[in-house]
């Protein structure tokens, strides 16, 4: 019986791994088609659509700007709060703004934007494309021989890569911002102290690091969202499904693809 | 008309999903010019054949001749040149919600040629008008009727003056007037362009009025083929009782149907 029971364990255990793998190859596939259509195929002569493309990084990047300087001022209000508690008691009040600055953009404004993004467009992707999927309208789209790909996913794929590094910067400063605040009025900091000793502790590399994630997660939050809405089967219910499988997909991997970039930065000396 | 030249040719063809063979070598000509109504119950896989013909679906078996090339083999890009030259209006119409009407209609048009936007502004006009919609092109597709939203899609099929226009279930969902309309509509572009046109449908009365030839096409084989005046004759029982609306004498086939549904669910869990 146990023996028997371990072995169901064992195959549904291959069985996970197998359907992950599969996903993740769909992802990839997905992924390097979008950038296929959005980097080489325009020296094909297969337009580029930039009309497109502009009105979903107004959709992604722009209507995105102010919940996320709330969410990341108050993110980076935290930090300060969280490191004064500790560096108060060694009386290093003064290294507040850098660990403010250095949480923000080698770690926390890259992730919190990509949730953001992921809570805002990542979901609405998926809406977008299940819905069309159901109607037929993907269907319509190959018929009349337009991939749906080039049409729908790579215009997303611009304009996401080229949003997101946009609203990671923005974050990385509201959160300076809010780090400032609590600068301001709780240590000895001005305004323009506070900013100047957040710049000076950051490194390029600091910045360049928190960009790359940025790029990638864009990447990943296109991909998952298109992805769930291109494989929607059936009804309005299944549009629902999808929409929420497309955010906890891309949540869990945009995770691991932040872990899977601070840990080659970190091995190549770069941390 | 090529009359000795069939438009598209099926041999032996054979559709799957997963496990389960839903067609079971199906094999039939098209000739060029000609109005074929593919007849079905539901569940019989016509919808299934529509969607393979026109390379939603790959077969598991079998081929599809389209003008002298076959579907199943050939690349996406070859696929795609075949489909610049058909047209097909799906049953819920599948305009694009977030275009007007014009642009859904221009769309194929402005992807696929290089004219300026003025021809494609007349050509539009055109299209619509021959449908029956002129006036319309600034519409929204959700302020338009069901029977209004189908002549739309059925403009926007006939954007690439297309060889063979495909058309799934016409009348669904249409109240009888509307549904006697799109079947004009049909017999007109018929009379208009001489185009291949394929119907899929279980609506008997516009089968018998659009039809030169008729598939039956019941579990995923061909029952039977002929003109309408061959079908009436028939004497073949499936026939027989698709025409004549004889209920199934038991529910033994339905019960088939669910316990296949039962097993195909317990697979994908």
């Amino acid at each position: 019986m146990a023996t028997e029971n371990a072995m169901e364990f064992v195959s549904q255990l291959g069985a996970g791994v197998t359907d992950g793998l599969a996903y993740l190859g769909a992802l990839a596939t997905l992924g390097t088609r979008a950038a296929y259509f959005t980097f080489v195929a325009p020296f094909q002569g297969k337009a580029l659509r930039l009309q497109s493309a502009a009105s979903q990084a107004m959709e992604v990047g722009v209507r995105a700007l102010p919940i996320l300087s709330l969410i990341t001022f108050f993110i980076g209000l935290i930090l300060a709060l969280q490191s004064a508690y500790e560096l108060g008691k060694l009386g290093a009040m003064s290294l507040v703004a850098k660990a403010v600055a250095l949480s923000m953009s080698r770690e926390l404004g890259p992730l919190i934007t990509a949730i953001v993004v992921i809570g805002r467009s990542g979901s609405a992707f998926a809406a977008e494309i299940g819905t069309m999927k159901v109607t037929e309208e993907i269907d319509a789209l190959e018929v009349m021989a337009i991939d749906p790909v080039h049409f729908l996913v790579a215009p997303k794929f611009l304009a996401m890569i080229v949003m997101l590094p946009c609203l990671t910067i923005w974050a990385n400063t509201m959160g300076i911002f809010g780090g400032a605040l609590f600068g301001v009025t709780q240590a000895d900091f001005t305004l323009g102290r506070y900013i100047q000793a957040s710049i000076d502790s950051l490194y390029v590399r600091d910045i360049v690091s928190g960009l790359i994630k940025s790029v990638m997660f864009g990447v990943t939050i296109t991909a998952v969202g298109c992805l769930e809405g291109l494989s929607t089967t059936g009804g309005a219910e299944q549009v629902g499904r999808s929409t929420t499988r497309a955010v906890v997909i891309s949540i869990f991997l945009v995770v691991a693809v932040d872990l899977v970039f601070t840990a080659i930065f970190f091995f190549l000396g770069n941390g | 008309m090529r009359e000795a030249n069939p438009v598209i040719s099926l041999r032996d063809l054979r559709v799957s999903y997963g496990e389960i063979e839903i067609l079971h070598g199906i094999h039939f000509d098209v000739k060029a010019g000609e109005t074929l109504v593919i007849l079905g119950g539901s569940g019989s896989g016509k919808s299934t054949l529509l969607r393979t013909l026109v390379g939603l679906e790959k077969p598991s078996s079998g081929q599809i001749w389209i003008n002298g090339q076959d579907i199943a083999a050939i690349s996406h890009e070859e696929l795609y040149e075949i489909r610049k030259k058909t047209g097909m209006s799906f049953q819920g119409s599948a305009l694009f919600g977030s275009m007007t009407v014009g642009e859904n209609v221009a769309l194929p048009l402005r992807e696929h040629t290089k004219l300026e936007d003025s021809t494609i502004e007349i050509m539009l006009r055109l299209k619509l008008e021959q449908v029956g919609l002129a006036g319309f092109e600034y519409h929204m597709p959700s302020q338009l009727s069901g029977g209004m939203k189908k002549r739309a899609a059925v403009a926007r099929a006939l954007a690439m003056d297309p060889e063979i226009l495909f058309f799934d279930e016409p009348s669904a969902g249409l109240d009888p007037i509307i549904a006697a309309g799109i079947d004009q509509l049909i017999l007109e572009l018929k009379k208009a362009f001489h185009m291949t046109i394929i119907v899929v449908t279980h609506e008997l009365a516009s089968a018998f009025l659009i039809a030169d030839r008729m598939v039956l096409i019941d579990k995923g084989n061909v029952v039977a083929i002929g003109t309408t005046e061959e079908m009436r004759a028939s004497a073949q029982p499936r026939v027989r009782q698709f025409l004549d609306r004889v209920p199934e004498p038991d529910v033994e086939g339905e019960l088939d149907y669910l316990q296949t549904l039962t097993e195909q669910y317990r697979r994908h869990a």
